[in-house]
């Protein structure tokens, strides 16, 4: 049986809100499984991906059904839009997850480097951060929640620079470590992915809101601004203003 | 899915002339059922079969067989009045009687012969509710039903039909007389009676279909060409003449 539009599109939001948490839920779950080599943890994670595959699937089905048969217009056409956009990003940041997750099994108890354990630790709290942002801005439609998200990512950048240093560090001292290092170099890899992602995410509840489809992740000024900040050169004003912002914005939630 | 409708081969023929070339179709219970198509197609005409609007037209002669609820509509044994309760229609243009909402809407129950006073006072109230304008007229019942505007004149001849207790509400074009709320507003009252009634709507506008019906019948010429779930009508229709008619190619 047919039901009211408005009640199509509650439910539509409502599912967006469930598959979001979700997602946030398997990044924790993900890298709780590699930083406490919980085995068991990371296979349930492997698993949980699958369910939000489905959830994008219907979720895809529902928006496209809505569009064709109702024939959305100006805020309704956008947040339909804006849920099924979305959504493949949250079912991408879904698979990084299970990447990380994957690591953690793949991995065999041999050498650890601690320092880069402890960094990929802090990097995933960034990240989750900025999941968690994303979803009350878009609970909210809150465009200033959104922006200061997407510049977290430049934090989220920067560490993984910094991280990669150090993993390479590491290898040319102890070639041992390479199996090790391999892993990590992945996992790092993994949340600076879903950081993209979660950019992408807070892009879209700014075209919800107001119709503009925008950038907020100038990709290639963030990279000359993290290879200076780790090459140790000096940075120009607005550099400064952008570092400056993503370092507050990161400690929202601190 | 209960069949409440099922018609086999219906033909109709105005004088010499078939306009209706054999049509069968299933009306399922509870949904909204829309019959869609270019102008002149015969949809009009198989709506009007289901409840023997047609009976007075001159020369006309209609073949095949209407079962509703398993008795066969054209049956010498079919008593119409009755069929009519079991089997309302709300017209295009709002026709209420030139009288009170009160008499408009127990009108139909008068006629059965209905004299219990509170009885018929519970039935108005109900189907007005029902038709979602008990807000606006309660306090004017004995206001003519023709001081009202067009989407309100529309709904007081739904709580026309309701008042009987229909199984089945037959729609032709139920809103194209009326402004987009007015007609949005309606749309909203046939979902949610069909959680109640059977409802079978002849609509020009396809989006009207593709908005509220869960069944989708295109005529074209007399002759169905797809009838199927609507999301596979307006998402994925079998024929290529579905999928052009939808698409504004003709029609």
């Amino acid at each position: 049986m047919r039901t009211l539009f408005a009640d199509e599109m509650k439910r539509l939001n409502l599912r967006f809100g469930e598959m979001g948490i979700n997602t946030s839920e398997q990044i924790y779950r993900a890298s709780k499984s590699y930083a406490e080599h919980d085995k068991e943890l990371a296979k349930k994670v492997i698993e949980g991906d699958s369910r939000i595959n489905d959830e994008e699937i219907s979720l895809e089905n529902e928006a496209l059904e809505l569009m064709a048969l109702q024939q959305p217009m100006a805020g309704d056409f956008r947040r339909i839009i804006t849920a099924l956009k979305a959504s493949s990003d949250l079912e991408r940041v879904g698979d990084y997850a299970a990447s990380i997750a994957r690591e953690t099994i793949r991995v065999k108890g041999n050498e650890r480097i601690p320092e880069v354990e402890e960094k990929i630790s802090e990097i995933t709290v960034v990240v989750r951060n900025m999941m968690e942002n994303f979803l009350d801005a878009y609970a909210r439609d809150d465009i200033e929640l959104a922006k200061k998200t997407a510049k977290m990512d430049l934090e989220v950048d920067l560490m993984y620079y910094q991280t990669q240093k150090l993993i390479l560090g590491a290898m040319q001292r102890q070639t041992s470590i390479a199996v090790a290092a391999l892993s990590y170099l992945s996992v790092v890899r993994d949340l600076e992915r879903i950081g993209d992602h979660i950019v992408n995410l807070a892009e879209w509840v700014v075209y919800r809101r107001d119709g503009k489809l925008v950038e907020l992740n100038p990709g290639k000024i963030d990279r000359d601004i993290v290879e200076k900040v780790n090459d140790g050169e000096k940075l120009d004003s607005s550099e400064k203003k952008m570092l400056k912002e993503a370092e507050e914005a990161a400690q929202l939630n601190q | 899915m209960a069949t409440v409708i099922e018609a086999k081969d219906v033909r109709v023929y105005y004088g010499q002339k078939e306009a209706l070339h054999g049509i069968s179709m299933d009306i399922p219970e509870k949904q909204i059922t829309a019959l869609i198509g270019p102008s002149g197609c015969g949809k009009s005409t198989f709506l009007r079969t289901l409840n023997r609007m047609n009976d007075q037209i001159p020369n006309i002669k209609i073949t095949g067989t209407i079962k509703f609820e398993g008795k066969e509509i054209y049956s010498p044994k079919m008593d119409v009045v009755n069929l009519r309760q079991n089997v309302g229609m709300v017209f295009q243009q709002p026709n209420p009687f030139a009288f009170s909402v009160y008499e408009n809407v127990s009108f139909g129950l008068r006629l059965a012969g209905i004299k219990d006073k509170a009885l018929i006072d519970d039935r108005v109230e109900t189907a007005l509710k029902q038709a979602a304008i008990w807000d606006v007229v309660k306090d004017r019942l004995n206001d003519n039903a023709l001081g009202f505007s067009g989407g309100q004149q529309q709904r007081i001849c739904i709580a026309r039909v309701l008042a009987t207790k229909p199984d089945v509400i037959l729609m032709d074009e139920p809103t194209s007389a009326l402004d987009p709320i007015s007609s949005a507003q309606i749309e909203e009252t046939m979902v949610e009676l069909a959680k109640d009634y059977t409802i079978v709507t002849v609509t020009h506008n396809m989006q009207q279909a593709s908005r509220i019906s869960d069944k989708t019948a295109l005529f074209v010429a007399g002759k169905i060409v797809e009838y199927d779930d609507t999301r596979k009508i307006f998402i994925n229709p079998k024929e290529e003449m579905t999928a052009n008619y939808i698409n504004g190619v003709f029609g």
